[in-house]
């Protein structure tokens, strides 16, 4: 489980993240949504420490993200950005298998583990030599998600993950990628600004406006009980242009 | 990469034996030179003297003005070397009053410093016109100038600021002369004879007052000092080497003007080598039989490429090492960021004559300070490079890095550093262009290298030599350059080399 209390992130005079308080349950999909500036990837880099909060703090499965336990908490967690993120200088497997090596897992285990989760990933095997420069934009999403999965953490934390795409990569992958999540059982927060991708995934759906939680639930909850009038109206802004089409 | 290393370090140690010549230090007598045709054949006869006696004389030529060698001469880094009176009161002592040479031997005693008798010729300053351009103008004396303010004139750098130089001869006559320019004086009788300079300054004894046909102007007020050649010495050469001492003082009142003046001639006009000039002068004069050194191109070549090497690889390596470091931290602190760049950026722009001069009281003179200088100057490209190599990085990159929990020296090591590989190796390549190419300055500090043929080539105004050193250069340039091409298909990762080519 991961307890965010009372997070506040200022920049300046731009309040990023206003007294958050979030419990991202565990083993579901929690997905962050909301408008372009809203926080929610603020949020999602707070909780890999990749920002630190001005106030309040992190925990993550019983232990609070300090300095000192920083690295070790991280190593628990895989992280995934739209872009992927792949070190250009490294081949898809040694970016895949870098930690593993770090850690000096010995060669029989790093190769097992790299099959598993091409085979998870479906992400062809014989592309692991190649370099990020030559593979395809939907084949590094894969190499990405494998890179974050490596070390088997129990957390896995996606910023946009599929952002990039163009729509029928993006949409094999949605399934791919709700599938794997749903193998694994693992807890997944993922940051999106696409109704329909959070519908798709989420257990829960957060929905934040200007550093603040307008509200928690599933896409039921937010359609028929919206907390505020700005939730009908995101929702509906990504309703209504197929419904428009849809009319004539 | 241990192999590449090991090659690296075997190599190294190579050069340090070569140009380390291990001798006894005491035993050997230094001898220097100023970098002029007159001095050069000078420093060679005092060398074939001491030689002669059986004594080990090392013999550094073409030494970049006065204040090298006096600084080197105080330092010990050389033991004697022929200077003139006229210099040493006003340029070397010009802030004591100084009537004769009883009163300057004493004061140089103070320095521990010996001077020996004149030895026998004046080479006092003098003011010289094309002949032709003197007749026309119908100027004989330094005060017939005073009627042509629109001549140009021309005259060497420590000229233009010396105490009886170029602002006292002015207000002396009261010349109204003001397109007058500082420059070397070999390249001075260059200017004189293309049209582009009307005056110069000489010394008296100069080869080229005939050779080029020129007029000395008489200095109808007396306001040039005399400059007796003599010799300056350090005074523990007494007790180290008091034979060798007596027998280079054979010199003391020996060598007359006419014979001086055929000397510079045979050099410069005739072409012989200075150490020609030098046997024949001592087998006329004195029957002593000395071997000329006789080094042919290839030896030449050989050595001053060695030197050349030793100033640049060492230079270099140090500035890597040194430099990787700063910009890493620069990188990582952007306040000491500003300040480490600006230092490097300020040295930069010190030129490199004067920063090789300024090493001087600190180092000394030969190989050590030049590569100082160096090292100094090729900070700059490499500090810079690692610097904006590591702050281009992507942010989605480091961050990814981060994010996998990597601690921040392993960021460096597997991430970071691969990916700024291309940038540092380009900052490398280019501080080793510009490194090569400022090495042969380093001959006017002793140091050596492809810097010594230019420095004789312009002395002699042999085209030939001077390419001598130009050429071989040029070509290490353009091998350093493809040493790094070469190295970077090696160091910067495959992944990084297709990214350039898409």
């Amino acid at each position: 489980m991961i307890n965010l209390i009372d997070i506040s992130k200022n920049y300046g005079d731009n309040q990023a993240v206003r007294s958050i308080d979030l419990r991202i349950q565990s083993a579901k999909t929690t997905v962050l949504i909301g408008p372009s500036g809203c926080g929610k990837s603020t949020i999602l880099r707070t909780i890999i420490g990749l920002i630190s909060p001005d106030s309040g703090e992190v925990n993550i499965e019983g232990d609070t993200l300090r300095p000192n336990n920083l690295i070790s908490l991280r190593r628990k967690m895989g992280y995934v950005i739209q872009e992927g993120g792949l070190f250009p200088n490294l081949s898809a497997k040694e970016n895949v298998s870098l930690m593993a090596s770090f850690l000096s897992w010995d060669k029989i285990s790093i190769q097992k583990r790299i099959d598993e989760l091409c085979d998870l990933t479906k992400f062809p095997k014989d592309a692991l030599q190649r370099y990020p420069i030559q593979i395809s934009g939907g084949q590094r999403q894969r190499l990405s998600l494998m890179r974050a999965l490596m070390l088997n953490p129990n957390i896995l934390l996606l910023d946009e993950p599929l952002g990039a795409l163009d729509p029928l990569i993006r949409s094999e992958l949605q399934q791919d990628l709700k599938d794997i999540f749903s193998t694994l059982g693992k807890t997944v927060v993922m940051v999106t600004h696409d109704m329909g991708e959070a519908a798709f995934f989420a257990d829960k759906i957060v929905l934040i406006k200007d550093g603040q939680i307008m509200q928690e639930g599933n896409i039921y909850d937010l359609i028929k009980t919206p907390s505020n009038p700005f939730v009908t109206t995101f929702i509906n802004a990504q309703r209504n242009h197929l419904e428009k089409i849809g009319d004539i | 990469m241990f192999n590449l290393l090991k090659i690296f370090s075997l190599f190294f140690l190579l050069l340090v034996s070569a140009c380390n010549n291990p001798e006894d230090s005491d035993n050997v007598i230094k001898v220097g030179s100023k970098k002029f045709t007159e001095s050069v054949i000078l420093g060679k006869i005092i060398s074939q003297l001491g030689r002669s006696e059986g004594a080990k004389v090392e013999y550094r030529k073409e030494l970049g003005g006065t204040r090298v060698l006096w600084n080197a001469l105080l330092n010990g880094d050389i033991d004697i070397y022929p200077e003139y009176t006229g210099t040493i009161t006003q340029e070397i002592l010009s802030n004591k009053t100084i009537t004769d040479l009883k009163e300057l031997t004493e004061e140089l005693a103070l320095k521990d410093i010996g001077i020996s008798k004149p030895l026998g010729f004046n080479n006092t300053y003098a003011i010289g016109m094309k002949k032709e351009n003197a007749d026309k103008l119908g100027i004989k004396t330094i005060s017939d100038l005073k009627k042509h303010p629109e001549l140009k004139f021309g005259f060497t750098n420590e000229f233009m600021n010396r105490g009886d130089g170029w602002p006292s001869l002015k207000s002396a006559y009261g010349l109204p002369q003001k397109n007058v320019t500082g420059l070397d004086h070999d390249l001075a009788y260059r200017g004189l004879e293309s049209g582009h300079i009307d005056a110069i300054d000489l010394y008296s004894t100069d080869a080229e007052i005939s050779y080029y046909d020129l007029k000395v102007l008489k200095d109808d007020k007396k306001h040039f000092e005399d400059y007796f050649s003599v010799l300056l010495y350090r005074k523990d050469l007494e007790d180290r080497n008091p034979q060798a001492l007596k027998n280079i003082l054979k010199l003391e009142d020996s060598i007359s003007e006419k014979e001086i003046l055929d000397m510079n001639a045979a050099s410069k006009i005739d072409g012989l080598s200075d150490s020609v000039v030098a046997s024949n002068y001592l087998k006329d004069k004195y029957s002593i039989d000395t071997k000329p050194v006789k080094e042919t191109f290839l030896s030449r070549l050989y050595r001053n490429t060695l030197q050349h090497l030793f100033l640049v690889i060492i230079s270099l390596s140090a500035a890597i090492i040194v430099s990787i470091p700063l910009g890493i931290l620069a990188y990582k602190n952007q306040k000491v960021g500003h300040l480490v760049l600006g230092i490097v950026g300020v040295i930069q722009t010190l030129p490199s004559l004067a920063l090789l001069v300024f090493m001087i009281p600190f180092f000394g003179i030969g190989a050590v300070p030049a590569i100082v200088a160096l090292f100094l100057y090729s900070l700059l490209p490499i500090v810079r490079n690692t610097y904006t190599g590591l702050k281009d990085i992507p942010r989605d990159i480091q961050e990814s890095a981060e994010a996998l929990g990597l601690s921040a020296f392993a960021r460096l090591r597997l991430i970071e550093i691969p990916i700024a590989s291309r940038s540092i190796l380009s900052g490398i390549k280019t501080s080793a262009v510009i490194n090569v190419g400022t090495a042969t300055l380093g001959a006017l500090i002793g140091a050596g290298g492809y810097g010594q043929p230019i420095l004789t080539g312009i002395r002699l105004d042999n085209m030939g030599l001077i390419l001598e050193g130009a050429i071989p250069a040029a070509v290490l340039a353009l091998l350093v350059q493809g040493l790094f091409d070469l190295l970077e298909r090696v160091i910067v990762p495959q992944g990084l080399r297709l990214e350039e080519k898409n």
